[in-house]
């Protein structure tokens, strides 16, 4: 006799597990603030579009791997471009990055080593890799915290948004 | 003499602050064109940059040394020149360089600057290193990584000048300076153009598995699995295929970084002056962890400890270690 399979088996078996990667988000909301974002960087830290040179014209495409949404940025001093957009629907561009945010968010800050994370596998990029190594060699010559001056212009929210991301990120390890 | 000098990467001046706050002696760094060995694109600094970096470095006791360790083309040398007049008016403590001509130049030019033999002059023995003591007044030799311990003992026995060997970070071909293979494939020079695999020629791409090759110009030089690690994008780190290895095999070296921190007090034994990390591309991240990991070492040795050794495994490529040829000829 076969034996009896526990109920609701069947379903719990054929449910796709649940991914924040695939919850659909408007992203109208978020543009302008990552507008501010960008434009607060760029006010900060000039000195990274020196060392961007010719890739200021690079269009990027940021693959936030455990969020619904891509970044797209174009790093031109004159004409910044960073807004979300639909991962199905992504717009024409040269060089792609993926990875999950926390991860992304720690490079950032000099907390992990890019090509450490690359030799794991846990950071993709493809499409042209000298922008890429580019716009990390720049990033990375900024000192202090981006992470940190992006979550003051959100006051106490930010902040206290940024420390559970940061609990979250050590725990994760 | 002192030993155990720690000498330390910076691709920027955040980096070079980073190293020096992370307890570098000194710090070996290049211009934003082909006299250095790391022309990489969004790497090294401009001549405002660098007098900038050598005040922070001499304010808190650091030296710094200046990469002009490629060969000037015929016809370009101006550029080698002007990079050794730059370096002298911004102070650097010490240039390393690896062409005879750059050498003679700044021996002429800058005699109360130390100079310092890079490892692409691929000097290895007692008589070369002698040859350009006597005719350059170098101090210092950096060692290509394909000696042992017994044989840079003997070496320094039989030389006039310190030592440096490398202690941390990639290890491709060990004797860089005769390395043509980046030529081969691009028509670019990492010794004349100052860029191993230039990025403009790499790519990655990845497929409906999850896979990812490695393309460097028209050639696919590895291949990596869902799950496996990955290395630079160099040939010498390259899986081939022939009629022996249908399967692909590493045919110089494979995904690997040296990391000689057991052996430190041996080398220290032996008479070598200074430690080398590689890394000039690598982020501040890693300049923080492996010059703070080797400063503490070194000085628990110093002190006479046991040296506490950091797990720097994670920053290594392919996520491997080796003590290469240091530990013996046959590490493979």
């Amino acid at each position: 006799m076969t034996p009896t399979a526990p109920e609701n088996s069947a379903t719990t078996d054929q449910r796709v597990p649940f991914r924040l990667a695939d919850v659909p988000v408007p992203l109208l909301p978020l543009q302008p603030i990552l507008y501010r974002i960008v434009r607060r960087i760029a006010r900060m830290h000039p000195e990274v579009f020196d060392r961007l040179g010719a890739h200021q014209r690079t269009d990027f495409v940021i693959d936030l791997t455990d969020l619904p949404l891509a970044l797209h940025l174009r790093p031109n001093p004159r004409a910044l471009v960073f807004r979300a957009v639909r991962k199905d629907r992504l717009p024409p561009h040269k060089a792609h990055i993926a990875g999950d945010v926390l991860m992304l968010l720690r490079m950032l800050d000099a907390e992990i080593d890019g090509d450490a994370i690359f030799f794991s596998r846990d950071l993709l990029i493809s499409g042209d890799t000298e922008a890429v190594v580019t716009l990390r060699n720049a990033l990375d010559d900024v000192e202090g915290s981006i992470a940190e001056d992006v979550a003051d212009m959100f006051g106490a929210p930010g902040r206290l948004a940024l420390r559970r991301l940061r609990a979250l990120a050590e725990n994760s390890e | 003499m002192t030993t155990g000098e720690l000498v330390c990467p910076a691709g920027t001046p955040a980096a070079l602050r980073t190293a020096v706050d992370a307890g570098a002696d000194s710090i070996y760094c290049g211009f934003q064109n082909a006299t250095n060995a790391r022309n990489f694109p969004g790497l090294n600094f401009t001549p405002q940059e660098l007098g900038k970096a050598v005040q922070y470095a001499h304010e808190k006791g650091a030296k710094v040394l200046l990469a002009l360790n490629t060969y000037p083309p015929e016809g370009k040398f101006g550029l080698w020149r002007e990079a050794a007049d730059l370096g002298a008016d911004l102070d650097v403590d010490a240039y390393i360089v690896a062409d005879m001509g750059v050498a003679a130049y700044v021996a002429d030019n800058h005699p109360d600057k130390r100079l310092h033999l890079s490892v692409q002059a691929a000097a290895a023995s007692p008589d070369a290193i002698r040859y350009y003591v006597r005719e350059f007044g170098v101090r210092r030799v950096v060692l290509p990584r394909i000696l042992t311990i017994p044989e840079i003992r003997e070496i320094k026995q039989e030389i006039p000048c310190e030592i440096e060997t490398f202690i941390f970070g990639n290890h491709g071909l060990m004797v860089e300076g005769r390395c043509s293979l980046t030529n081969y494939a691009t028509g670019l020079s990492t010794n004349m153009d100052g860029v191993c695999s230039p990025a403009h020629l790499v790519e990655y791409r990845r497929d409906a598995e999850g896979g990812m090759a490695t393309r460097l110009g028209p050639f696919t030089i590895d291949r990596f699995g869902p799950d496996e690690s990955a290395g630079y994008p160099t040939i010498c780190k390259g899986r081939f295929c022939n009629s022996e290895h249908p399967e692909g095999y590493y045919a110089f070296e494979e995904p690997i970084s040296l990391n000689l921190s057991r052996l430190l007090p041996e080398l220290m034994d032996a008479g070598v002056n200074a430690f080398k990390i590689e890394g000039r591309q690598r982020s501040r991240a890693y300049v923080k962890k492996v010059v703070a990991a080797f400063r503490a070492a070194v000085d628990d040795i110093r002190d006479g400890l046991e040296p506490a050794l950091s797990d720097l495994a994670a920053l290594t490529e392919g996520q491997k270690q080796t003590e290469g040829a240091y530990k013996t000829k046959k590490w493979r």
